[in-house]
């Protein structure tokens, strides 16, 4: 017998929220986290705004040591250590302590590059010929799994700590890794997430490519535009979302909160092959994939209440919103209903996933569809497959009962993830 | 003019202390690692933070002589007075 496996702990460090209760809060009231960053306008970014956690109140003495805390300059794992914290002890679970790690707890937090502005202070100190003068962390703040580390240790993980790295994916994927371990009896809780750096390191390559919004410097808010016929690009972003994942019976048995359900998923590659791209999605498999979720989870189309879809606001969301209606079979009016989150906070690539899914799963607590924003002007392909009652522009007092929820990434890479409600039975 | 470098050196010490480890607890004879529970790996950042407090340089081999706080005090005394000379 495979476990069942619920979500029983959040924790989020988003742009426009740090926190489930703040979170929520800006998500029902179409709040935007975008901003614009004099920071970007003098180093001559096309695009100078971005959706960054506002973390400059927050007391990072609740999350670090004071030996932890100096010299550490690397705010992707300040977001994934606050949110990945914040889960565990909202899933009412304790540190463990000194002498055993908890064997049964392991940890899955991915990231796409990890502690750049560290990575920078290093290099010149290295090309400098000062390389005795890197300091103990500039290591444990650069390694790719340097966030898993961090929390494993905090935690007192003895099972799996590792870090995933797939692009965009990254969150989504974490939590069908974490999922995948737990049904598979090989852990009972598994902190999954994903967490992405802020800043022009980070987003400087994107802005080369020209896939940013550049019109938009003067009016952040109306930016990040998924699914409107006036899309320019994404606005990038930054943060951390975490979830724990637990085996039903542990859940039930120390009576835990249940947000919900996973009842199964998928992820593919596009191979970069028929019309996939290191930057583009092969259809036919973003299709495979999200179908192959459906089987998984062993629901019929129908039973889908509302999508989260990736949706960054690119020329790119048409073919997304085709690629569901095909996997779904499911049109027009009878098209579910799809929202997108990026609108108010922009895109958080590697930690995209993992908090949209935060989001996604409030919805179920809250017995509401979020509304999106921007996309006053639907555009006109969207319009054709999906009728615009489907499209909320404000929160909806509907409760959900099924929600699919998909990520994807450069690489040619998807991820998708249902969601059911958790019924006490 | 010692005890104004011990007083210097307790204070770069006490930052890298364990949460649970009080700064009363560093006495001359206290073995960084050992009885003041520091992490090893700190000890590399102990010696910068003495570098850029005493203007001095540290070798490896000071370095591996460093047990306890006297061997610091001691090193440091040794590196000022070298660069006096």
């Amino acid at each position: 017998m495979e476990n069942r496996v619920v979500v029983t702990g959040m924790g989020v460090c988003a742009p426009n929220g740090i926190g489930l209760s703040e979170f929520v809060q800006s998500l029902k009231n179409q709040t935007s986290g975008i901003n614009f960053h004099p920071e970007l306008k003098n180093l001559n970014f096309g695009c100078q705004i971005a959706g960054k956690p506002d973390i400059d109140n927050i007391d990072l003495n609740k999350y670090f040591t004071n030996v932890q805390l100096k010299g550490l300059n690397a705010s992707g794992i300040v977001y994934g250590v606050m949110a990945g914290k914040d889960a565990w002890e909202d899933a009412g679970l304790t540190v463990t302590p000194e002498e055993n790690p908890d064997w049964d707890s392991g940890v899955i937090f991915g990231t796409g590059i990890l502690g750049v502005d560290k990575f920078r202070e290093s290099i010149y100190k290295v090309d400098e010929g000062n390389v005795r003068r890197l300091g103990s962390t500039s290591v444990v703040q650069t390694m790719a799994s340097g966030i898993s580390a961090y929390l494993g240790g905090m935690l007192g993980c003895g099972n799996l700590v590792t870090t995933n790295s797939s692009a965009c994916t990254t969150g989504t994927e974490a939590i069908l890794m974490g999922y995948e371990r737990i049904k598979l009896k090989k852990a009972t809780k598994m902190l999954v997430g994903s967490c992405s750096d802020s800043g022009p390191y980070v987003w400087g390559g994107f802005d080369a490519m020209r896939i940013l919004p550049r019109k938009h410097n003067e009016n952040p808010e109306a930016a990040s535009r998924p699914m409107s016929a006036t899309a320019t690009g994404f606005v990038p972003g930054s943060g951390a979302g975490a979830l724990v994942l637990e085996s039903l019976d542990s859940a039930l048995e120390r009576r835990a909160t249940i947000y919900g359900e996973i009842i199964g998923g998928a992820i593919n590659s596009g191979g970069q092959r028929a019309g996939g791209t290191m930057t583009a999605p092969n259809n036919e498999a973003v299709v495979r994939c999200l179908k192959s979720a459906l089987e998984d989870s062993k629901i019929k189309a129908e039973q889908v209440d509302t999508i989260n879809g990736h949706l960054t606001a690119t020329a790119k969301d048409p073919a997304e919103i085709k690629n569901w209606s095909k996997a779904l079979g499911r049109k027009g009016i009878g098209f579910p209903y799809v929202n997108s989150f990026k609108g108010m906070f922009g895109h958080c690539l590697a930690a995209a996933g993992s908090i949209e899914c935060v989001g996604t799963l409030l919805q179920f607590s809250e017995n509401q569809i979020f509304g999106n924003v921007n996309c006053e002007d639907i555009h006109p392909e969207i319009n054709k497959i999906v009728d615009e009652s489907r499209i909320p522009r404000s929160t909806l007092n509907i409760a959900p009962k099924i929600i699919a929820k998909a990520s994807f990434g450069f690489g040619d890479v998807n991820a998708c993830v249902i969601f059911k409600t958790y019924d006490f039975e | 003019m010692e005890k104004e470098r011990y007083q210097k050196l307790k204070e770069i010490v006490q930052t890298y202390l364990p949460d649970d480890v009080s700064e009363d607890t560093i006495q001359l004879e206290s073995n960084f690692t050992q009885e003041l529970n520091i992490n090893s790996a700190n000890l590399v950042d102990i010696v910068l933070d003495v570098e850029d407090t005493f203007d001095i340089m540290l070798e490896n081999e000071d370095m591996d002589g460093m047990q306890t706080v006297a061997d610091a005090l001691k090193i440091i005394d040794t590196k000022i007075a070298s660069k006096q000379s």
